[in-house]
């Protein structure tokens, strides 16, 4: 063997994600050392690292890099899907802070693992091989397990646990099948090595019926993470199962860092094979939108609700990966940019749902809201209509572009089943206001004071109000980052 | 021209208007009170605006006016462009002019969340006079939809015991076919590269894309109408809704579906508005006739008010669809006629609903003896709906059947006996409420119109008569964009249109 090559300046384009795994780390230390949980020490202390991990991000030089011999990439896509990672993980943590300790959950734990989590999605979006990719979605998947299962003493939570576990084993299993069948079949698990091979292979017309099955495989395992129909089946109930500040994370984050890998793959190593995964992901998003939905109606809990409704948006990000051009990618992006700042507010509102100091989670809890609490009801108003894709708020916006992209490509009828969809959720979204607004209230919920939840609340409504405002900036970053992925694709 | 952007300023007064009501604070009748007269202010100031615009108005020319375009979402090709012409001119008129009336029709019938009422009507006047003036399709898209945020809050809210029921089906019905909307306008941005209006009016669809447009904005249109079969959601939606919230749906948003014919489909795709005109007049008959039957049965004034409004709306359509300079000069008449007539009745409804709390026909009687001034402002209201001479029921009606006669005496004939019907049932309502036995002792006591109502009806009865007898007024302003909307459809017609690509369509989905 030779001396292995290592060169420190290899790791200043991973230095967001080193010093985030040292920080956990450090933090669990520390946290191990607190008497009594320490958690309010240790969430701060989380919020810092995942800022200063931000500003890295933010500071680092977007240019294409690869180091650790091709294994992990970071350029302009990844970088801004990292940030938006880091804000939802931050905003997680904001929202939750308080709802813990209500809960007795303030387990130092719990912020130290959101924290690995982070360091898994990073190293998911940043990945250039399967390897990598494996390495990083295990680390997230596995903390995101134990988060499921923290109330270890409830029930229901530690239920939410063991199918997420199980399920995602099953989706873990299909991955590697089909990393191992892509290896099989191409002959390398580097993404440039096999997006090399594979544009060989179509120009003549010798793709391996194997290589296309093993990608189909892994696409189905991404499909699990991202929570699209038919692969949806574990969403509601570890929705509704987990603590309802898991819940969050789970609707806010993971997803966002499953598109952005979603994106990588299917436009980097397996872009010659366009047409065989478009009719794979025309489906996945046709079914999520419907399924999502005609699902949603019939829900009585917020939070099986909320899981619904991320089956239909993922349906609708999906939309803009269907379309395969960069606009499409743009449009994608920016759709969960803003279902993901839109789902941050939701589930502000719905952490504030107590009533006499116990969590409540049925949506008839809500009634008669905007006479107790206005200042929330008017807030949960605005998100349901943006939700619904109602002008001029944030959500409208998301849904324009994507479908915009999606009729340029040609895809009519996707467009038009995606756009009754969206009048089918919106009934959910509708009886929400209306519960809120018509209805009266039993009981009225506590009221309480939570200043970092507030201010996640309010940074949402700002967005999603006054994005008609300002559309062009947020769409300019979108583009230059499908930009990077899609260089020479139109 | 004037050197201020007089339709931003119309558009997003009320807005400004309605973050000012937001920012009261302190005793809460003190705040219902200062509300309203913001709102009442604003919407006169508002007023006062619309006027000026009107005054300096150019009706001699068809292009567009006050004009303002600014850059907004370039990488979409969006921008914020806002004009008017004859077209639109009066649309936005008519809202500025229903608001405060609405605002004073609400002055003491809403009891509950004054505040919000307010906000709510501030801002849905601010989404409706921005319908009218988008020139740009997105930027129309918004407003237009925007409209239904309100709208649905104003009937769930405020709205009578089935207002649940009224407000999803409203606003579920309107989004569906909007969606579709959406989707057509999208399509148009594809093809035309463009979103602005005037670019897209003047680039040629092929023809059988514009089969496929045509039946997308005919899905958002018909409903907003609404045409016969899918009017379904307005009866429930009027008869819910709080009065002023009925005046503002029967006033302009059934507006917004005749101006989106005018606005899109006629001239942008002028060749399918050909193939399917055909077929709009006999559902415009079967909307005139089927819904006055309809009317005739109805026990509830608001009910039957809604329908007779969807039998004046097949008019209008028919108009429209005659194609003729005439036929959509009645339209556009009907339309603005309608809006001042049709809301005029849902207060002198809500007028008697204020005192006896009920909107059953059979509840009244005899009531010309206690309420003789309520008697006579009903009766010329009811008139003008019938179509009388002299009002401006008249107008609009006489030149759609004009028009309809020149393309087809069949079509004409039937659409005529809508007239014949639409007496029947305005004056049978008329005679069971305000004549007839005074059978009920409590309708016998009610007091006449107070001042505050008389001064709402004053306007009204003014522009009704006003009108009728100088319809002038309206159609010398409209006359030059409306034949300018012909000819661009006749040009429309001429150009043969290459059989370009056929869109990548549907054929070469993967079908799961």
């Amino acid at each position: 063997m030779t001396a292995a090559v290592w060169n420190w300046s290899e790791i200043i384009p991973a230095l967001p994600e080193v010093f985030l795994a040292v920080s956990a780390m450090v933090l669990l230390v520390l946290g191990a050392c607190q008497k009594n949980g320490g958690l309010k020490l240790i969430g701060t202390l989380s919020v810092a690292a995942l800022a200063v991990a931000m500003v890295l991000t933010l500071k680092a030089d977007w240019t294409p890099v690869t180091v650790f011999s091709g294994q992990f990439l970071s350029d302009g896509f990844s970088s801004y899907m990292k940030i938006l990672v880091l804000g939802g993980l931050i905003a997680t943590i904001m929202l939750s802070m308080r709802y813990l300790v209500q809960e007795n959950m303030g387990r130092f734990e719990y912020p130290v693992l959101i924290l690995l989590a982070g360091v898994g999605m990073m190293i998911m979006l940043s990945a250039n091989s399967f390897l990598s990719l494996y390495v990083g979605l295990e680390l997230q998947s596995l903390s995101l397990y134990v988060l499921a299962a923290i109330r270890r003493d409830d029930a229901k939570s530690s239920e939410a646990g063991l199918k997420y576990f199980v399920l995602g084993a099953l989706a873990s299993g299909m991955l590697l099948f089909g990393i191992s069948l892509v290896y099989g079949y191409v002959g390398a698990v580097g993404f440039d090595a096999v997006a090399d091979t594979l544009a060989a292979a179509t120009a003549e017309g010798t793709v391996a019926p194997g290589a296309i099955i093993g990608m189909v495989f892994i696409l189905v395992a991404i499909a699990f993470k991202v929570s699209a129909v038919p692969f949806h089946m574990w969403t509601p109930d570890v929705y509704e199962g987990a603590p309802t500040s898991v819940t969050a994370l789970f609707a806010i984050v993971p997803k966002v860092a499953a598109i952005g890998l979603l994106m990588r793959l299917l436009f980097d190593p397996f872009v010659s094979l366009m047409p065989d995964w478009q009719q794979v992901v025309w489906f996945l998003s046709a079914a999520s939108m419907a399924w999502g939905g005609f699902a949603g109606i019939v829900q009585g809990n917020i939070k099986r609700l909320f899981a619904y409704s991320s089956i239909g948006n993922i349906g609708f990000a999906l939309v803009g990966i269907v379309a395969g051009t960069a606009d499409g990618v743009a449009a994608s992006i920016l759709y969960m940019t803003i279902y993901m700042i839109m789902t941050a507010g939701t589930f502000g509102i719905i952490m504030m749902m107590r009533r006499n100091g116990v969590a409540v989670e049925r949506i008839t809890d809500l009634a008669g809201l905007s006479k107790t609490h206005p200042a929330c009801a008017y807030a949960m108003t605005a998100l349901m209509f943006s939700m619904s894709g109602i002008p001029p708020l944030a959500g409208f916006f998301g849904k324009l572009v994507v479908f915009q992209a999606l009729i340029a490509s040609g895809f009519y009828v996707l467009a038009v089943l995606g756009l009754v969809s969206s009048v089918v959720a919106a009934y959910y979204y509708l009886r929400i206001i209306k519960v809120m607004f018509f209805d009266e209230a039993e009981a009225p919920l506590d009221r309480e004071s939570a200043p970092m939840r507030t201010l996640v609340l309010t940074l949402s409504i700002i967005f999603i109000a006054g994005f008609v405002l300002v559309p062009e900036t947020l769409m300019h970053t979108s583009q230059e980052a499908a930009a990077v992925l899609l260089p020479a694709n139109d | 021209m004037l050197d201020f952007p007089i339709l931003s300023l119309l558009t997003f007064l009320p807005l400004l208007g309605a973050a000012f009501i937001l920012t009261i604070r302190g005793e809460p009748e003190m705040v219902a009170r200062n509300a309203k007269y913001v709102a009442l202010y604003t919407s006169l100031f508002v007023l006062a605006l619309a006027g000026y615009m009107l005054k300096n108005f150019d009706g001699s020319s068809g292009d567009f006016q006050f004009v303002e375009k600014v850059t907004w979402f370039p990488s979409l090709g969006i921008s914020y462009h806002m004009g008017i012409d004859g077209i639109s001119v009066f649309f936005v008129a008519l809202s500025a002019f229903l608001t405060p009336i609405c605002i004073l029709a609400s002055w003491d019938s809403i009891k509950k969340r004054v505040k919000e009422y307010m906000v709510a009507f501030m801002v849905l006047e601010t989404f409706m006079i921005g319908t009218f003036c988008a020139l740009d399709t997105v930027l129309f898209y918004i407003f237009f939809e925007a409209v239904l945020i309100p709208m649905f809050l104003i009937i769930g809210i405020w709205g009578g015991p089935r207002r649940v029921y009224a407000a999803f089906k409203f606003f579920l019905y309107t989004l569906l076919g909007s969606v579709l909307m959406l989707a057509a306008l999208l399509a148009l941005y594809f093809h035309a590269g463009s979103t602005d209006i005037p670019t897209l009016i003047a680039s040629p669809v092929a023809r059988n894309l514009q089969f496929w447009l045509f039946i997308a904005f005919f899905a958002s249109f018909a409903v907003k109408m609404p045409m016969w079969p899918v009017h379904t959601w307005l009866p429930d939606a009027h008869v819910e809704a709080p009065t002023a919230g009925s005046v503002i749906l029967a006033g302009v948003l059934l507006k917004m579906g005749g101006y989106g014919f005018l606005r899109f489909s006629i001239p942008m795709l002028p060749e399918a508005a050909e193939y399917f005109a055909p077929m709009i007049y006999w559902m415009s008959i079967a909307a005139i006739i089927i819904t006055s039957l309809i009317a005739l049965v109805q026990e509830d004034m608001k009910k039957l008010i809604a329908y007779s409004s969807v039998a004046h709306m097949g008019f209008v359509t028919l108009g429209i669809f005659t194609l003729t300079a005439q036929g959509v000069q009645g339209g556009l008449f009907q339309m603005i006629s309608h809006g001042v007539i049709s809301g005029a009745l849902f207060l002198c409804v809500g007028v008697v609903y204020d005192r006896l709390h009920t909107r059953e026909i059979s509840r009244y009687g005899g009531i010309v003896k206690n309420m003789p001034i309520y008697a006579t402002v009903f009766m010329l209201f009811m008139l003008g709906s019938v179509g009388l001479p002299g009002t401006s029921g008249f107008v609009g009606e006489f030149l759609v059947l004009l028009g309809a006669y020149r393309v087809d005496p069949v079509v004409a004939f039937f659409a005529a006996t809508g007239v014949v019907l639409g007496a029947a049932y305005m004056l049978m309502l008329y005679r069971r409420v305000v004549f007839g036995p005074a059978v009920h002792q409590d309708a016998g006591e009610m007091q006449d119109l107070n001042w505050k109502e008389l001064v709402n009806f004053v306007p009204l009865v003014a522009l009704v008569l006003w009108l009728g007898i100088l319809p002038g007024v309206v159609l010398d302003k409209t006359a030059a964009s409306v034949n300018k909307l012909i000819s661009q459809y006749e040009a429309g017609l001429v150009v043969t249109t290459p059989v370009d690509e056929p869109p990548r369509d549907a054929v070469q989905e993967p079908v799961e």
